[in-house]
């Protein structure tokens, strides 16, 4: 969806500001929040991409407005009503009504390594890989309401195939819970002078990790 | 590397009064809303936290570009396939199977930055910096990475290629920083203690060999 998240070359957000001896967290909520998130995300009970939308469709005012942790909090209760972990009312209560559903495992301290690893992406080919490294490509012209992982500043763009990374499964079919739905995944690289006209920097270069449903020959 | 400081009040302030309780008991109720339905054990978030908070961090990543400076096979199988070259060091948790390492040379400088949400080699750099996952760096370093290094007190040669990752699917990139002058012969430790966060985020370079603490 064409959101606030999707920043990359909006202008007026200031300067990088970096802390120094920044601690990992700010308060201890925000690790509640981060810890609450892999287990829930080791259970089972939605994918990453699931988490990722449910930040996207927050109003774009709330979105700015929140810090990150809260952003996350913000999500995860959006993604336990939505799919039935729990009701708005137990959450405004703060207790259980009735029991829980049903999830394939549960996160315990024992196995904590576990919940911490990252899983593989990685899913078994539908197709013949369409790009090979050095091929020219254009990235489509799509402006999907649902959730899609190419940047608007990288759509109708003519780059280059830099690497192929293997099929991995789909974040715009996942989100959308229609599957995992693997495809090909490309590094595609572009000019600045492609993506921000004539004006820039051109010892500037961007890639993006584009899905091949994103990109047609060029 | 020059910075600028910033306290915690100052960066959050939309969280300071009614809305930071608000935000505590919204997380408390959620928290024991999924412990009391059985989907979570309040004691494995306190090892997660803890993992976090002792384990992953940069110091992980350091210690595998220290390794790639000093053995040249290393090298030349982390830059080939980084996830099967950090999980022959073990002794990290398992990063996965989708790490990138991008080296960095007098020609070329590399930068990563996820635009889209907060993507981030989490098993080797450890918890991303609150502006890594900021407005400012997500909007800027796909359109002016220069200019965002300067906020870095970092000045490349006009001449010298940058190139931005931008982390829009599941690969994640590390950036293997340029080895500084005048350590020859140290020791992968010691090399270890010149490596940043940011020179493998590659808003930074590797420390001076006079700069190590």
């Amino acid at each position: 969806m064409d959101g606030v998240h999707d920043m990359g070359g909006m202008d007026g957000f200031g300067k990088v500001e970096v802390e120094t001896n920044e601690p990992p967290f700010h308060a201890p909520w925000e690790g509640r929040v981060l810890a609450m998130q892999r287990a829930m995300g080791y259970a089972g009970a939605w994918h990453i991409d699931h988490s990722r939308f449910a930040q996207e469709m927050l109003p774009p005012v709330t979105y700015l407005g929140a810090s990150y942790y809260q952003r996350w909090a913000l999500a995860m209760e959006k993604n336990v009503i939505a799919r039935g972990f729990a009701t708005p009312e137990e959450l405004k209560a703060g207790h259980a009504r009735s029991p829980g559903k049903s999830l394939p495992r549960k996160l315990t301290p024992d196995i904590v390594g576990a919940g911490l690893s990252r899983s593989s992406f990685y899913r078994q080919q539908q197709g013949p890989q369409r790009f090979q490294p050095g091929d020219r490509v254009r990235t489509k012209n799509i402006h999907p309401a649902t959730h899609t992982r190419l940047p608007r500043y990288a759509r109708d763009k003519v780059g280059v195939v830099e690497m192929c990374h293997g099929c991995h499964m789909y974040p715009d079919s996942v989100a959308a819970d229609r599957g995992d739905n693997p495809q090909w995944l490309y590094t595609v690289v572009f000019t600045s002078r492609e993506l921000w006209g004539p004006d820039t920097d051109p010892t500037i270069k961007i890639s993006i990790d584009a899905f091949e449903p994103y990109l047609d020959p060029a | 590397m020059a910075g600028h400081n910033h306290d915690h009040s100052h960066d959050h302030d939309h969280e300071h009064g009614s809305e930071l309780s608000e935000t505590q008991l919204r997380v408390r109720a959620l928290e024991t809303v999924l412990t009391e339905k059985g989907y979570i054990d309040p004691t494995a978030l306190d090892a997660i936290i803890e993992a976090y908070e002792t384990k992953i961090g940069p110091r992980n990543g350091s210690v595998v570009v220290a390794r790639a400076w000093t053995d040249p096979a290393f090298k030349k199988a982390l830059l080939e396939d980084a996830s099967k070259a950090v999980a022959s060091m073990g002794h990290m948790s398992r990063v996965g199977d989708h790490l990138v390492a991008v080296e960095n040379t007098p020609q070329r400088h590399n930068m990563i930055v996820c635009t889209l949400c907060s993507c981030y080699p989490w098993e080797v750099l450890g918890l991303p910096p609150v502006w890594y996952k900021s407005a400012p760096y997500r909007s800027r370093a796909v359109k002016d990475p220069r200019g965002v290094l300067s906020d870095f007190g970092i000045a490349l040669p006009k001449g010298t290629e940058v190139r931005v990752w931008d982390s829009t699917a599941e690969t994640r990139f590390i950036v293997l920083p340029m080895r500084p002058a005048g350590t020859e012969g140290w020791s992968e430790e010691k090399l270890a203690d010149l490596v940043t966060r940011d020179s493998m985020i590659g808003t930074g370079l590797a420390l001076n060999s006079g700069e190590v603490r």
